[in-house]
C-alpha cells in the first residue's frame, strides 16, 4: 500500500475534538464532516486536505473515541496520516475506514512532497527515506481491503 | 505471574488475540454510526444481543430535529435486534454499566473512549470505535493486542479536602498525555484498599487521558461489597507477583487540591496556584464525577449557602439521581442556587445544555479540557468535586477546606 502528497504538518497531541468539533456530530451525512475538519484549529485547513498527507506530531488523535474524525480526514480525501505516535483508538479507526496510518518519525515542511510505502516499510521525504514501523497481519488484511466494512463482506 | 490484562485475555503481552467480549455497548452519538456500519456489512441478525447494550447519553433529550430522529431510528432499531436500551435519562453509559452489570474479569468493549473507567471492577474494559463495534456485535468478538502494564502504586491514604479526583490528576501529571499509550494501568498497592468503588471508577476513568487502553483495579473487599449489593455474587481477584513496564509510586498523604489548567489534561497546579481565577460556570458531573459520593460531597460543601456563580449540576444516572433526592442531597443542592439537569453527559463534549461563550472559564469536574471541547473560545479548568464546590460559592478558583 503506498502513497503520496504535499505535506500537512500537525503539532503534538492533536486531540479528535479539534478534528471534528462536538456540534458536527449529530448527522449522517460525511460531508459535513470534510467540511469542518479541523474548523477550530485552522478554518482554511479543510480546503487543503484532498490529496494531502497529513504529517503529525506525537499521540496523533488522542481523546474521544468518535469514528467522525477519521471519517472527516478520508472524505477530505486525505491520502494517509504520519505519526510517530498515534493514540491507539484513533489508529484502530483509520484503519477501519481505510485511511493508512503510519507510525514513523519524519520531518515535516508545509507543501512539500511526502511518499509511503506500508508494505516496504518506508516513509520518504525530501528523498531521504524513514523506517515505518509495521502494522499487525490483521490490520494490513482489514486496509488492504479498504476497511473493516468491505474486509467483513470479503470474509463472509 | 500475569498482570490483569494477561490473565483475563489469556495472553502474554504483545500477543495479539481474538477474543469474546461479554459486553458492548454504545451511545446514542456512536451507535448510529455502529448501525450504519451494519447496514453497510449485510448484517440481519446479532449473534448475542443480550450481551449488547444501546445507551442514550450524550445528547438527552435530544436538542434538534435531527438528533430527535437520529434518534428514534436507533430506539427502533434496538427494539427490532433484541438489545436492551436504557432511553434519555437513564443516564451515562458507563455509569449505568457500573450498576450491577460489569463483574470481575469480563471483557467490555464499548463505543466510548472512556469505557477504561469499568475496569474498576477488575474487568478489561476498552473503548473502540464505531465500525469496530459493529463488527464486534455482528460476531462477538474481536481482536486485541495484549498490552504491556504499567503499575501505579498507592501507599497511605488521603488527607485534608483532598480526593480521589486529585489522585487521577496526579497521575495524569506524572504520566503525561502519551505515558502510557497503547498499555494498561493497574492501581496496585496498600492505598487502595480505602478507595471506594466511586473513586476507583473516577480513577480508571481518567486512564484514557494518558494514553491507556485500559485502567484496572483488583477485585477486592471493596468490589465484592458493591456488587453484592445489585445481588451479584463474586470473588475477589488476587495480585500476582508479576511484570510491570513501570512502576509509579504515589503517596496518597502528599496529594492536595489540584487543578488541571486550559488546554491539557497533564498540565495540572495546586489549586492554590490558580485560586482568584474568575469563573463563569461550573460543572459537576460527568463519567468522571457525578456519582452519589460526588454529588454528596459537594452538597455537604454548599448547604444552607448560596453559588456565586451559574452552577450546573448533572447526576451521572437516574439511580444517582433517586438517591440523591431520597437522602436530600438533591435538595440541598437545588437550595444552594444550582441548576440541575437530566442525567447523562451534560455540556461535557459541547454540543448542548451548558456549553460555553467566547472567553467564558469552566471550572468542571470532567476529564478533558480540549481547546473548544465546550464552546468556541471557552476556556476548561478540571477539578475534584470539593474544589468545584468551594469555588461555586465563591465565583472563582477556591482551595476546599479539609473536611
Amino acid at each position: 500500500m503506498q502513497g503520496a502528497g504535499p505535506a500537512v504538518c500537525l503539532g503534538n497531541d492533536i486531540d479528535t475534538d479539534i478534528i471534528i468539533a462536538g456540534r458536527y456530530l449529530r448527522t449522517k451525512d460525511r460531508s459535513v464532516w470534510a467540511e469542518h475538519a479541523f474548523e477550530d484549529l485552522d478554518p482554511t485547513l479543510a480546503g487543503r486536505l484532498s490529496g494531502a498527507i497529513i504529517v503529525a506530531g506525537r499521540n496523533m488523535g488522542c481523546g474521544s473515541s468518535r469514528e467522525q474524525a477519521v471519517v472527516s480526514l478520508r472524505e477530505a480525501g486525505v491520502v494517509g496520516v504520519i505519526a510517530p505516535s498515534f493514540a491507539r483508538i484513533f489508529f484502530r479507526n483509520a484503519v477501519n475506514v481505510g485511511l493508512p496510518v503510519i507510525e514513523a518519525a519524519v520531518p515535516c515542511t508545509d507543501g512539500a512532497r511526502v511518499a509511503f510505502d506500508l508494505d516496504a516499510g518506508w516513509v520518504e521525504v525530501g528523498g531521504e527515506r524513514y523506517p515505518a514501523r509495521p502494522l499487525s497481519e490483521k490490520m494490513v488484511a482489514i486496509l488492504r481491503a479498504g476497511g473493516l466494512v468491505p474486509y467483513w463482506r470479503s470474509c463472509r | 505471574m500475569s498482570t490483569l490484562s494477561e490473565r483475563i485475555l489469556g495472553a502474554p503481552a504483545g500477543e495479539y488475540v481474538d477474543r469474546e467480549v461479554d459486553i458492548a455497548f454504545a451511545h446514542d452519538g456512536t451507535g448510529v454510526l455502529a448501525r450504519e456500519a451494519l447496514r453497510e456489512m449485510g448484517v440481519e441478525r446479532l449473534p448475542h444481543p443480550e450481551r449488547l447494550r444501546l445507551i442514550f447519553d450524550h445528547i438527552v433529550p435530544a436538542n434538534t430535529g435531527t438528533t430527535a430522529t437520529l434518534q428514534a431510528e436507533l430506539r427502533g432499531y434496538a427494539r427490532s435486534a433484541g438489545i436492551e436500551l436504557s432511553d434519555a435519562g437513564g443516564g451515562i453509559c458507563h455509569q449505568v454499566m457500573s450498576e450491577g452489570v460489569v463483574r470481575p474479569g469480563m471483557v467490555v468493549v464499548g463505543a466510548d473512549s472512556h469505557t477504561c473507567t469499568l475496569g474498576a471492577f477488575g474487568a478489561f474494559a476498552t473503548g473502540v470505535g464505531a465500525t469496530d463495534m459493529a463488527a464486534i456485535w455482528a460476531s462477538g468478538a474481536t481482536w486485541f493486542r495484549v498490552p504491556e502494564t504499567i503499575a501505579v502504586r498507592f501507599s497511605g491514604g488521603l488527607t485534608g479536602a483532598a480526593e480521589p479526583k486529585d489522585i487521577a490528576l496526579t497521575y495524569v501529571a506524572e504520566l503525561g498525555m502519551e505515558g502510557a499509550t497503547y498499555r494498561a494501568l493497574e492501581f496496585v498497592g496498600d492505598g487502595v484498599a480505602g478507595i471506594s468503588m466511586d473513586g476507583r471508577l473516577t480513577l480508571c476513568n481518567m486512564a484514557v487521558e494518558t494514553g491507556a487502553k485500559a485502567g484496572m483495579f483488583h477485585a477486592d473487599a471493596v468490589t465484592v461489597r458493591h456488587l453484592a449489593d445489585y445481588g451479584l455474587v463474586t470473588a475477589s481477584q488476587k495480585p500476582e507477583d508479576c511484570r510491570y513496564e513501570r512502576t509509579v509510586d504515589i503517596d496518597l498523604a502528599d496529594i492536595v487540591p489540584l487543578v488541571a489548567v486550559p488546554h491539557r489534561v497533564d498540565t495540572v497546579r495546586e489549586a492554590e496556584e490558580v485560586a482568584g481565577t474568575h469563573l463563569d460556570q461550573v460543572f459537576v458531573g460527568t463519567c468522571t464525577n457525578g456519582r452519589y459520593e460526588d454529588l454528596a460531597r459537594f452538597a455537604r460543601i454548599v448547604r444552607g449557602r448560596k453559588v456565586a456563580v451559574r452552577t450546573l449540576v448533572v447526576p451521572a444516572s437516574r439511580a444517582v439521581l433517586a438517591r440523591t433526592i431520597a437522602t436530600g442531597v438533591l435538595a440541598d443542592i437545588v437550595d444552594a442556587g444550582c441548576m440541575v439537569a437530566p442525567p447523562g453527559c451534560g455540556p461535557c463534549l459541547g454540543a448542548h445544555a451548558g456549553v460555553l461563550g467566547e472567553g467564558e472559564v469552566c471550572l468542571s469536574t470532567a476529564n478533558r479540557n480540549f481547546k473548544n471541547r465546550m464552546g468556541v473560545g471557552g476556556e476548561i479548568y478540571l477539578s475534584s468535586v470539593a474544589t468545584a464546590a468551594a469555588s461555586a460559592l465563591a465565583g472563582e478558583i477556591t482551595v476546599p477546606e479539609g473536611v
